[in-house]
């Protein structure tokens, strides 16, 4: 919905929250649903109900439990039945300054400060540890805002007397913990509250008169970014960009203007804007995000544009580039078919207010940002709106772009086989199929969130569940890393099975459609045959369950060779193999012990 | 701004913050009147009474309303 866009207008979303709230739920038939705790150091209120309408605008739905004020310690560390009954997927843990509980002293001595520094700490550290031992769930915890008044003024900072300076020592020793546990995710609220302005920030008033330890009309800026966060954690970041070339990249028109007189580089204001924009774009691909072009030009127009010595960006720095005159609707769809994405995980940037306005009426859900047309403000409007929040950098993060290189030669090299198995077998693919290890615990709950079309229960995990089933004896658990003459796709395939008895139930079965039609799938059921074999199991159930994007693996199971027992109404199936007598399907891959 | 014109946007507020269109506020209109209004709700309609008509209650007007009344007695003197 428009209204949750940066640059939201706060008092609207506070004083319309019961009417957006219904607005959201009415938008949409098909929610993740998650379990999340709110626990809190302060009054959470309107939080918990700001977050709710963030999170439905992202496709979330979230049941709640809310600590009593300032419980988060008593119900982490102690325990609350009601939390228990919950059982939460996710805890944010809503702490600020005014959590702390000794300060420094000005006669304290060096060794009394850091005593008070790590008694602090080492009190979040039992909430934390407590938490996921008990739920093994993604924790959320804010570091702290720095306080309204400095008694020592700007030697708050420099002396280890002053609040900022334990403060800011705090933050890192948090973040230090982060970085250790990759379940437990930093909410930067000494950044957000900086950025908000720390005179708004901080109303005393809301303090002393509700207990909300911070003002209300800054309550939407919190829930938007803890609510990025936790819609990053569930795979629900923007993967691409789709972008015009004219006044976007660079200013000017290329096709009439001519290459050598666009406004990039170094040598004006405006030129350096963009090139400042060109330099944020190559840091987003640095991070996996994938480039395309979108722009009404012609081929050769754009490619000069994109040569030009001053860009930063190269024409090899993109997946597709579309620049003919077709409308841009068209090209945003082939763009995303090409990728093999949906059109919602695209971020589509233009300058002019008229191609953005026919984007938004075409793909309600593209994201489309009112980026102006001033390049200057280009990259706080796309930071800002936080599409790409990062919760843990994977190494396919850092390698998709020469993922999606290694594709385009491979679709080249189909083209040159008339035969489809010589094709494969040209490919001299092999794989390593086995139980989880840590290395790929990371990349294996993104993928369970990001994969919506090769999925046939579409059950989400976080990393923290997969961690937990892959410690559980009754759990069968197979992960598929695929390589070939061209790279290494590296884990493209997971597949999660529950024993009881001599039957193995499969809760998962996901596979990246990067590598559809490579024989993959059947490299992973020779491999979960063999693995159910060794345990004693006897009989494999699947399970398959319709969404508006699984139409694909429908008759999957059949495939596999299993037997339908069980059709619903709604579609949903349950299928069966016998083990005995199972011969192995995989003929092109090789797979590693 | 005429005391109707006041108790008129008040409406509007009400309105939203409780979602419910039937309501209405005169001078005698308090928190036992409006079933949701209770003091986290308070919060809010302080926030979107002070956003519509550009204003700010200090800390000890707004813990001594006792009605409507009182509000727009406020607000009048300020806008």
């Amino acid at each position: 919905m428009k209204e949750f866009e940066y640059p939201f207008d706060a008092e609207y979303l506070l004083s319309k929250k019961k009417r957006l709230k219904r607005e959201l739920l009415a938008a949409s038939e098909q929610f993740l649903e998650i379990k999340a705790a709110i626990l809190g150091g302060s009054t959470t209120s309107d939080i918990k109900q700001l977050l709710e309408l963030f999170l439905l605008h992202h496709g979330i739905k979230p049941t709640f439990f809310e600590s009593e004020y300032n419980r988060f310690y008593e119900d982490a560390v102690f325990g609350n039945p009601e939390l228990d009954e919950l059982g939460p997927d996710l805890v944010f843990i809503h702490t600020s300054w005014r959590n702390i509980r000794r300060f420094p002293e000005l006669t304290d001595s060096p060794e009394a400060v850091q005593e008070k520094l790590e008694s602090e700490y080492q009190r979040f550290v039992s909430v934390w540890e407590a938490l996921a031992e008990k739920y093994h769930c993604t924790i959320i915890q804010n570091n702290f805002d720095y306080p309204f008044y400095r008694l020592l003024g700007s030697k708050d900072a420099a002396d280890i007397h002053g609040r900022v300076n334990f403060l800011t020592r705090l933050n890192l020793k948090f973040a230090e913990y982060a970085e250790s546990h990759s379940a437990f995710l930093i909410h930067d609220l000494n950044y957000l509250s900086a950025q908000y302005g720390l005179d708004r920030w901080h109303d005393e008033s809301a303090w002393y008169l509700y207990k909300y330890a911070l003002a209300v009309q800054a309550i939407p800026c919190l829930a938007n970014s803890v609510a990025n966060i936790i819609k990053a954690v569930y795979g629900k970041n923007k993967k691409a960009f789709a972008l015009d070339l004219d006044n976007t990249l660079w200013g000017g028109i290329v096709g009439d203007d001519g290459v050598e007189n666009l406004s990039i580089g170094q040598e004006t204001a405006r030129s350096e804007a963009f090139t400042a924009f060109q330099s944020y774009l190559k840091e987003q691909q640095q991070l996996g995000i994938l480039l395309n072009i979108d722009s009404k030009n012609e081929m050769c127009s754009a490619l000069a544009g994109l040569g030009h010595p001053e860009g930063v960006l190269k024409q090899e720095d993109f997946i597709v580039i579309k620049a003919n005159w077709l409308p841009k609707s068209q090209n945003l769809a082939e763009i995303a078919a090409a990728l093999n994405i949906g059109v919602d995980s695209i971020v589509f940037v233009d300058d002019n207010p008229a191609e953005r306005e026919i984007i938004r009426q075409s793909f309600p859900n593209v994201s489309v940002p009112d980026i102006g047309d001033e390049p200057e403000k280009f990259i706080r409007i796309l930071d800002r709106s936080g599409y790409f929040e990062c919760v843990g950098i994977s190494t396919e993060d850092l390698n998709k772009q020469k993922l999606y290189q290694q594709n385009a030669k491979r679709a080249d090299l189909l083209q040159s086989f008339t035969d489809y198995d010589e094709y494969l077998r040209s490919l001299h693919m092999t794989a390593r199929i086995e139980g989880f290890i840590p290395l790929y615990m990371q990349r294996i709950a993104q993928l369970t969130n990001k994969s919506n079309q090769f999925n046939l229960t579409t059950k989400r995990y976080t990393q923290a569940e997969i961690e937990a089933a892959a410690n559980d004896p009754n759990c069968v658990t197979l992960y598929g890393k695929l390589a070939d003459k061209f790279g290494d796709n590296g884990v493209v395939s997971v597949v999660i099975g529950r024993r009881r008895g001599e039957a193995l139930h499969l809760e998962l079965w996901i596979m990246s459609c990067r590598v559809l039609k490579r024989d993959m799938e059947f490299a992973m059921m020779d491999a979960l045959a063999a693995k159910c074999r060794a345990m004693g199991v006897k009989t494999v159930y699947g399970y398959y369950y319709p969404t508006a994007k699984n139409g694909m693996v429908r008759d999957f199971y059949q495939l596999q060779g299993f037997t339908k027992l069980s059709e619903d109404t709604e579609g949903n199936t349950v299928w069966q193999l016998d083990l005995e007598g199972y011969q192995n399907k995989n003929r092109f891959i090789s797979v590693e012990d | 701004m005429t005391k109707e014109e006041i108790y008129a946007q008040l409406d509007e507020v009400f309105q939203d913050v409780f979602d419910d269109e039937e309501i209405h506020v005169n001078a005698e209109t308090t928190a036992n009147d409006i079933e949701d209004w209770d003091s986290l709700e308070h919060i809010n309609l302080v926030v979107a009474i002070e956003a519509k008509f550009g204003i700010k209650f200090n800390m000890n007007e707004v813990v001594s309303f006792k009605n409507v009344g009182e509000m727009v007695d406020v607000i009048l003197q300020r806008v």
